[in-house]
């Protein structure tokens, strides 16, 4: 199935996900769903450095914070359409992620994976230290009730759930297209063997480049509607525990290698701690707590994840 | 400008003491990171790990913090034989110790961090000692104990480890694994021991460290996210696998640190290390005295 | 006729170690080098900083008339230099014919030239697989691949780059006679057609009847670079391999 195709396909299904909640008509529907899908963009966002390239990025809510940063400082200088303020947040986050790339790619994997993680809290550390965004008492955003939209008034959180169905409807697309082109094809080497890849001619350095960039963007834009969403932004929420364990969680409990993996591994787990939360009264902490936990179990046993345990079933099945 | 003479030269001193705790903070990511080249992102959960049983055994039964330490050591020696094991058998051997090696590390500092929380909850804990309050004074500069005591404690540990690697034969094959796995097999050595050993001493090594940071400052679960960036900024500086180099990172870590907090705002402190980490990377990434 | 590859005077420390020291060597287009030296004499650092994995901190690299220190590996493939690894490191995850496509797709689509199509890429993938005796296995992963296969497709790969100069880093470590004598006629037929190839190799029969010319490397320096027949005898080398 090639790009159109798929893409036309997402949408029809993000259409028809959004038509139902629609008909629910019940709040809650949208603020869960509208967490979960932050995890599958957040999740296909980190696979594509991840998964794809293998070099592992524990600063996630770095890039999400940033996101959500740089739409409070818009809104305090010159307010701006939400979809406008993603674009913003693209930038910021692509940037950085750029930056940091460009200073850390050239040595070793592990050197970019300890910097992803100072990165998390010196940008914590920054943003704290800066009232302009409200420092460490956190900077309110006041959530307008409706919105309208050619002629239409539309429930504001309805609008942000629609907002986020359609990133994540962007970030696979971006994820599955990429797995099947050429740069694709050239991350896949980094992650086997990078010096080989090298040898034969692809350009390692640019690529990374390219992943870390997408990836820190695709985090940004699903940070930007965020102080909207939660409309009192802290920086313990933003830099928050959730985002760090989740965004690599998902992606390695649902599989790394294709952009099904961290769809699977972010609806699930997405799901399963908004049920938790919402109807056994699960505090965040224990929470998250069996989210930590089941990333050690997996990456032990089953290092290719659900989707990987799948492969392998119908593989056994195949052969006589 | 008229800078405080006092104001900078207790400054100093009190980085100088500081470096020496984050030498011992550093000591089991040198040999973990900088020799066995495992990258241990969860050392600072032990260590803060290490902070709590110290606090427990502390306000309960009043034993000397670094008492505890000691007595705790053969209990993270183990834990570190324990954790080596399962990284080895998971990872090293099947060679996929770079993505999922990393993010099984991640997992231990995240679940260690949150059952903290789950536990004693954020509030800061503090230890009681007898050193913990008064200074010496000697002219212009202040030596508070509750800084001196662990600083010595610590060099002293961190004399111990350099004597123990450079002068006893178990030391010598640690060296000798990070250099050429091949020839301690030859040597009739197991390679895989050996690095079990180093790991676990590395995790012993959080034990007093753990005791030492409660001493100089009140501790919560998340207090190890900092010291991350520290640990590994300390490790890259020194160059990996020179212990006298990581002595000298940190020394120069904790003078820097403490100027920028007394001159700028503590709140600022856990962003020299992260500037120091980038300044090597881009600049000399084998460390000072790197190999 | 100015030399493909020169090596000017190359020097490499690692800290107080001196890998490489005033390293001087020159190959002719066309030619067949042989590199031999005793363990940790300073082969691998040589032909690292010959493609690229690491960079020399003396001396300069010229290749077809241009210097390329400073030069990523990458670049230096895409101008013809290539190289199999002593250890083969294949891309574990991908076929056989894919492993051979990413240095089609990378390093000869990148040359400027008339464009290929993807059925070209296939064509040329499945050629060199049957020049190397792999074309049955096209569809199959390296793991499943045995000793001498798994270096057949480390020279494959090396040589779908389409290299000026091929560098083959031990590839026949531990082969049995007549597993040797296949890659040997391969890579004498890969001479035929006008590739240079500098062979590096501890098992002298192979080194011997492959050679025009032989160099020697002990502890990072050049001893000997001449006609096989007379380096062999030359007493330095016989010291080298002899008497230490």
């Amino acid at each position: 199935m090639n790009t159109a195709k798929f893409l036309t396909l997402a949408t029809a299904v993000a259409i028809l996900v959004f038509a139902a909640t629609h008909w629910y008509g019940i709040d809650y529907l949208f603020f869960a769903g509208y967490t979960i899908l932050q995890f599958v963009v957040l999740a296909t966002a980190w696979n594509i450095l991840g998964g794809y390239c293998g070099y592992v990025n524990f600063g996630s809510a770095a890039f999400f914070a940033l996101g959500a940063y740089s739409s409070v400082f818009m809104h305090k200088i010159y307010p701006l359409p939400v979809p406008a303020l993603m674009l913003v947040g693209a930038a910021v986050s692509g940037v950085v992620g750029f930056g940091m790339g460009y200073l850390t790619l050239r040595l070793r994997g592990s050197f970019f994976a300890i910097a992803t993680l100072a990165l998390a809290v010196v940008l914590q550390t920054l943003v704290v230290n800066w009232d302009f965004v409200g420092g460490s008492r956190g900077a309110y955003i006041i959530r307008p009730e409706t919105i309208e939209i050619a002629g239409f008034q539309i429930n504001y959180i309805e609008y942000l759930f629609a907002l986020m169905l359609a990133l994540a409807v962007i970030a696979l697309t971006t994820a599955r297209t990429i797995e099947r082109s050429q740069l694709g094809f050239g991350f896949a080497t980094i992650r086997d063997d990078e010096m080989a890849a090298e040898a034969s001619g692809v350009p390692t350095l640019r690529l990374k480049l390219i992943a870390t960039t997408l990836s820190g963007a695709f985090m940004g834009m699903a940070g930007a509607p965020f102080p909207y969403y939660i409309g009192y932004l802290q920086p313990a929420s933003a830099f928050g525990l959730e985002y760090a364990v989740n965004s690599i969680a998902m992606p390695m409990i649902g599989g790394t290698t294709s952009w099904i993996g961290p769809l699977v591994g972010s609806l699930l787990l997405g799901t399963a701690q908004q049920y938790a939360t919402a109807y056994i009264s699960l505090g965040t902490g224990v929470n998250v707590l069996i989210v930590g936990v089941l990333l050690i179990v997996f990456v032990i046993i089953a290092p290719n994840g659900i989707v990987g345990l799948v492969q392998e079933r119908l593989r056994a099945r195949r052969r006589p | 400008m008229d800078i405080s003479w006092d104001l900078l030269v207790n400054a100093v001193v009190a980085g100088l003491l500081l470096g020496g705790f984050y030498a011992a903070v550093t000591a089991g990511v040198s040999i973990s990171f900088g020799m066995l080249d495992i990258v241990n992102i969860a050392h600072p959960a032990f260590i803060i790990l290490g902070s709590y049983i110290a606090y427990f055994f502390n306000i309960n039964f009043g034993i000397d913090p670094i008492v505890v330490s000691v007595i705790a050591l053969p209990a993270f020696y183990a834990l570190g034989a324990l954790v080596y094991q399962v990284y080895y058998v998971a990872f090293e051997k099947r060679g996929q110790e770079s993505l999922r090696g990393l993010a099984f590390f991640f997992g231990l500092l995240f679940v260690t961090e949150v059952a903290l929380i789950l536990v004693f909850g954020v509030d800061y804990r503090y230890v009681e000692a007898a050193y913990i309050g008064p200074s010496i004074h000697i002219g212009l500069i202040d030596l508070p104990l509750r800084m001196l005591v662990p600083c010595l404690v610590a060099l002293t540990m961190f004399g111990a480890l350099q004597l123990f690697v450079t002068r006893t034969f178990l030391g010598r094959a640690i060296m000798a694994v990070s250099q050429d796995q091949l020839a301690l097999q030859l040597m009739a050595a197991d390679p895989i021991r050996i690095k079990r050993i180093a790991f676990g001493l590395s995790i012993a090594t959080a034990s007093i460290a753990g005791a030492l940071l409660i001493i100089i400052q009140p501790v919560e679960p998340s207090v190890g996210r900092e010291y991350i960036g520290r640990v590994f900024a300390i490790c890259v500086l020194g160059g990996l696998g020179s212990m006298p180099g990581t002595l000298i990172a940190a020394f120069l870590l904790g003078v820097v640190e403490s100027l920028t907090s007394t001159f700028y705002g503590p709140s600022w402190a856990p962003a020299v290390a992260f500037g120091f980490l980038l300044l090597t990377l881009a600049f000399r990434p084998a460390g000072l005295m790197g190999r | 006729m100015t030399a493909l590859l020169h090596v000017d005077n190359i020097g490499k420390r690692f800290g107080g170690f001196v890998a490489l020291d005033g390293i001087e060597l020159e190959v002719q287009p066309g030619e067949r080098l042989g590199l031999i030296g005793p363990n940790g004499s300073g082969k691998s650092t040589l032909v690292n900083c010959i493609c690229g994995t690491l960079q020399n901190e003396t001396g300069k690299v010229h290749f077809n008339g241009s210097v390329i220190d400073g030069l990523a590996a990458h670049q230096r493939t895409h101008r013809g230099l290539a190289r199999s690894f002593q250890l083969p490191r294949p891309f574990h995850s991908m076929t056989l014919a894919d492993n051979l496509r990413i240095p089609l797709l990378y390093t000869v689509h990148a040359r400027k030239g008339p464009l290929r199509s993807a059925g070209d890429l296939d064509a040329r993938c499945h050629e060199l697989l049957d020049m190397f005796g792999l074309a049955q296995k096209a569809k199959q992963m390296p793991r499943d691949l045995t000793q001498v296969e798994m270096r057949k497709l480390e020279l494959a790969r090396a040589m779908a780059a389409e290299p000026k100069l091929l560098i083959a880093d031990e590839s026949m470590a531990g082969l049995s006679h007549s597993e040797i004598e296949d890659i040997l006629t391969l890579l004498v037929r890969l001479n035929e057609r006008g590739i240079t190839i500098i062979l590096i190799e501890h098992i002298m029969s192979a080194v011997m009847s492959f050679s025009q010319r032989l160099a020697v490397l002990v502890s990072g320096r050049k001893v000997a670079d001449g006609k096989p027949k007379d380096v062999v005898r030359d007493p330095e080398v016989v010291r080298a391999y002899l008497g230490q």
